[in-house]
């Protein structure tokens, strides 16, 4: 096509013509004059001989505009009424693409926001981590700064570390806020400028606790600061210990992790007064969570990667007692560890939104072909009448084009809504949740051309129909002449729509299933009925030789409170909260060498008070618990589960007695065994767990463990006034056990939440599909029906006749779709906790929803054949 | 599409007079009209701007080509020059015209009928 150079030739067109019209005038004009007209005279009459000049100079503009711009608004006009005479479909077609298009665009806002665009930072393309995880190498301050020094690989690289629960005074009230540690290249590296004051820079340390300053994010200035620009320059104090605000993050920054908006940001040197191992320890997986810089130009990850490799190496070399190389991997920055399983996730939700778009492709089809099939007869005639086949394929492909962009339009609205409502979505109080799915044009480009390709694919579905109508056929015999029994591509397309709605409608029951299974499997501890207090004695100026003394008198206070059963105190974070644990090697009694290598386990290490284990509802299954001898003069002692006794001891009884080492060479001497339990996430296999006394190992960050079946919030109010009571400046945490394991079901709780809405959509679409074709089959035998019922035949034999065929198409494909999703949910196991799709409840819930879909989509149809009269019927045609 | 312009004429009869103008010698829009309606004497009143549509319509379709010049009295006028497919199309229509107008001839004088 010319057009193109068309639309720059067409105003030089425009002009040629209306400098001509003047000329021409202006020459009869002359002429006029000549003949001895005045030239008033003259130019009135040269007007009028020439005609409306405005009129005609438009009227040969149009000679060069497109003619089918009129007649694509000719097309439109048309198809919209064609689609105004027949609601029902109309709505049956819009709605389902709208539910296909709304769906799919939100799971691509999320892979969108999750795994292609994790960070919201300048040039994140470039910008990749090292691993967080069981690879710990780097996750030291000294480490971190030779392999900042020492890579080859990274135009500069900051490291950052998270402190949360620190206690954030402005003067009056300490409020828990959970911050960054960050390097002070940190913001430098990342590109960030301030929204206002300056961020920290790396002139600004100057070794340990040199720089005592506090950035803000936009959304922690705004909610705890009102928006004071005043705020810059200001002294608050962390932990007690004074800092300087010096400026506010800009507010699309928000930190270096996904789902984890920081309140502010301060300087890594600085760490150590937020309780974090000293920095100069360099055989500590605690000071660094991870570090991060801009690859190089020109320098590929697979590059970096084994530079970092051979700085690693060297540095094992030179330090090997403190250091054991696992292996180097990078990633993109801000997924973390949680990479895998997001990507996965997303996937998952991709490759089921992508099912929920072939079952409404396929459901529209079915509708389209119904349509097409409803009009043979008004074709035939159109054709019959003159109309070209072109025409009318045209009329049909707007009308499809019509329904996509409205079902697009609206599923964009809803997935634009959804989307926003979820990236200000805080489901767990105590976490600084934060998706960061914002829709962009990117989101709007890939919904709409979806929605024109689903509904090019399902516009063209009719056309063979329409192409091989002969027209005198047809219009001779009546439409309803070729109700054959054969198989149609609308049986087929609504086979395979019910299989897949069939799957989805599979998959969202085994997560269900898998939630409420998990909710109630074993944890090795009792969470209901459990009240924990989160208190940092560090955070409130406690020295650790006196922190023992004030933890035992909580204790020993909150046991006084009428209706609490039992206390106890658990040293960093109870079990299964936080998805944090403490892993600790430990050794055979005769290993001599402690080097990681030869270390015998590796086991979650918990230091509890006596009462511990009855607060938590932890049974004994040998030996004794603590007690509050076991102390610092007492002999080191230990209680295990059940795994660890079977994997060192062989046995829960034969390991009472027995000794094994710690890392640092202390022999400990086991007393009791525990039932196993769960302690990081609900996934993980059967893990070894140890217990110490707090005693023997002190630690301020601590929770305590509160057994009462008092209501949660009385039972909150009073121990947080008895904490009060002792000491007025300590910050207390309170919330139910049941609260804190929010956070390890909350991937399960949001996979299937996303599960069982994509289920509720698939059902809705098997409903709409199959009361599709129950109508259109009752519509298309309405007249045998009548004939039949006039002629005696019982109701169930109508029924049978006219529903028999739609339910046996529900009945294969339901089939086929439990069969598929059976398989497809293995792949959910990995998300869900206990999701098995051999489980007889999922089979009979598959069968009885698709059963009840059935009944639900046909009940309209069916009372319709039921309720025909003979004779009004008969008297129509 | 596009209405009727010349109203009194039937479609393309413009057009067709316009090419065989041409075909006699280039011209302006202007001296075209002035030409048609001598020739016509003055039987044929044409609204003179309702040429312009007709050759644009002629531009478009490539039968005639235009070009900015200066005439013989020294003004600045567009000439329009008639082509080669122009010719063609031209040749084909006048045949096709005269058919017609045989025929349209023959119903109106059943009894002068021609002796060919």
């Amino acid at each position: 096509m010319d057009w193109i150079p068309a639309i720059f030739r067409r105003r030089k067109i425009y002009s040629d013509l209306s400098e001509e019209i003047r000329l021409h005038i202006e020459e009869r004009t002359e002429q006029l004059v000549r003949e001895g007209m005045s030239p008033k005279e003259a130019a009135r009459e040269a007007r009028l001989a020439f005609g409306n000049p405005a009129l005609l100079e438009e009227r040969s503009r149009e000679v060069w505009q497109w003619p089918t711009l009129e007649s694509i608004a000719s097309d439109v006009r048309f198809a919209l009424r064609q689609l105004r005479r027949s609601p029902g479909f109309t709505t049956a077609a819009v709605l389902t693409l709208t539910l296909a298009i709304g769906a799919n665009a939100v799971v691509f806002g999320l892979m969108e926001g999750m795994v292609l665009r994790p960070l919201n930072v300048p040039q994140s393309e470039s910008l990749y981590g090292t691993h967080y995880g069981d690879n710990p190498t780097w996750q030291s301050y000294p480490n971190y700064i030779d392999l900042r020094d020492r890579n080859r690989s990274f135009e500069d690289l900051a490291a950052f570390n998270m402190v949360l629960g620190v206690g954030f005074d402005t003067g009056r009230n300490p409020i828990a806020a959970n911050g960054f540690a960050a390097s002070g290249n940190y913001f430098d590296v990342l590109r960030i400028h301030p929204y206002l004051g300056r961020l920290f820079h790396a002139s600004d340390e100057h070794g340990p606790n040199s720089a005592p300053y506090v950035v803000l994010t936009y959304a922690y200035w705004h909610t705890r600061f009102n928006d004071d620009p005043g705020v810059v320059g200001r002294s608050v104090q962390l932990d007690k210990h004074p800092f300087t605000v010096i400026g506010v993050a800009p507010p699309e920054f928000q930190g270096t992790i996904m789902f984890i908006a920081p309140d502010f940001f301060m300087p890594i040197v600085n760490e150590e007064q937020m309780g974090v191992p000293s920095l100069n320890t360099r055989a500590t997986e605690h000071s660094v969570f991870e570090s991060l810089g801009h690859l190089k130009p020109g320098v590929t990850p697979a590059q970096a990667v084994a530079d970092v490799g051979a700085v690693s190496m060297y540095l094992e070399r030179t330090y090997p007692r403190e250091i054991i190389h696992h292996g180097t991997a990078l990633s993109r920055e801000g997924l973390t560890s949680f990479g895998p399983a997001v990507r996965a996730f997303v996937a998952g939700l991709m490759v089921l939104s992508g099912l929920i778009l072939l079952a409404a492709c396929a459901n529209l089809g079915s509708l389209f072909a119904a349509r097409a099939a409803d009009r043979s007869r008004e074709v035939a005639l159109r054709l019959a009448l003159g109309s070209s086949r072109k025409r009318i394929l045209r009329g049909l492909l707007t009308e499809a084009l019509l329904i996509s962009l409205a079902g697009g339009s609206a599923g964009l609205l809803i997935s634009f809504l959804l989307l926003r409502k979820m990236s200000v979505w805080q489901p767990i109080p105590a976490v600084p949740l934060h998706l960061p799915v914002t829709p962009d044009a990117t989101l709007y480009v890939v919904a709409l051309g979806l929605a024109l390709f689903s509904g090019f694919l399902f516009g063209i579905v009719p056309i063979r129909q329409i192409l091989n109508a002969n027209p005198y056929e047809i219009v001779k015999a009546g439409p309803s002449a070729r109700t054959g029994r054969r198989l149609t591509i609308r049986d087929v397309l609504l086979v395979a729509q019910i299989a897949i709605c069939a799957v989805l409608v599979t998959s969202s029951l085994v997560a269900v299933r898998g939630l409420v299974r998990s909710l109630h499997s074993k944890f090795g501890f009792n969470p209901r009925e459990t009240m924990t207090a989160g208190v940092d004695l560090a955070a409130a100026g406690y020295s650790a030789d006196k922190a023992p003394a004030m933890q035992r008198r909580m204790i020993d206070a909150i046991g006084t409170i009428l209706g609490v059963d039992s206390v106890g105190l658990v040293n960093g974070y109870p079990p299964l909260v936080y998805t944090a644990g403490n892993r600790a090697d430990v050794y055979k009694e005769e290993t001599s060498d402690l080097r990681p290598p030869n270390a015998a386990a590796m086991p979650f290490r918990y230091e509890v008070s006596p009462a511990y284990f009855s607060a938590a509802g932890t049974t004994l299954l040998a030996g004794r618990t603590f007690s509050w001898q076991d102390d610092k003069n007492a002999p080191a002692v230990a209680i295990i589960n059940r795994d660890f006794a079977a994997t060192m001891f062989g046995s829960v009884t034969g390991a009472i007695g027995r000794n094994y080492k710690l890392q640092d060479g202390t022999r400990v001497q086991v007393v009791g065994v525990v039932e196993d339990g769960k302690y990081m996430s609900l996934t993980e296999s059967q893990q070894p767990a140890m217990f110490l006394p707090f005693l023997q190992s002190p630690a301020s960050p601590a929770y305590l463990v509160v057994r009462s079946r008092r209501d949660p919030q009385q039972l909150a109010t009073a121990i947080r006034s008895k904490v009060h009571e002792m000491d007025a400046g300590l910050p207390v945490d309170t919330q139910s056990w049941t609260q804190m394991l929010e956070v390890v079901l909350f991937p399960a709780r949001v996979a299937t939440m996303a599960l069982g809405v994509l289920g509720l959509m698939g059902a809705m679409l098997s409903i709409t599909g199959i009361f599709g074709m129950a109508a259109y089959s009752v519509s298309k035998r309405i007249r045998e029906l009548g004939i039949r019922m006039a002629l005696g035949a019982p109701r169930k034999e109508v029924l049978q006749a006219a529903l028999g065929r739609p339910f046996k198409l529900l009945a294969i494909g339901s089939a086929a779709g439990l069969a598929m999703g059976l398989l497809a949910t293995r792949v959910l196991a990995f998300i869900v906790y206990q999701a098995t799709p051999r489980d007889p409840f999922v089979l009979a819930g598959v069968v009885v929803a698709m059963a009840l879909l059935g009944l639900l989509a046909t009940w309209i149809p069916a009372q319709r054949a039921l309720s025909v009269n003979p004779l009004i019927l008969l008297r129509e045609d | 599409m596009t209405e009727s312009h010349a109203r009194d004429l039937f479609p393309g009869a413009l057009e067709m007079m316009i090419l065989e103008s041409l075909r006699r010698q280039p011209a302006h829009g202007y001296a075209l009209v002035q030409h048609i309606q001598q020739r016509s004497n003055n039987l044929l009143q044409v609204e003179e701007g309702s040429l312009y549509p007709a050759l644009q319509r002629l531009l478009k379709a490539k039968l005639v080509k235009a070009e900015w010049g200066v005439s013989s009295t020294n003004r600045r006028v567009r000439t329009y020059q008639i082509t080669k497919a122009g010719l063609s199309h031209l040749e084909q229509q006048i045949s096709s015209f005269e058919r017609m107008f045989e025929g349209i001839s023959l119903v109106l004088n059943p009894g002068s009928a021609t002796t060919s």
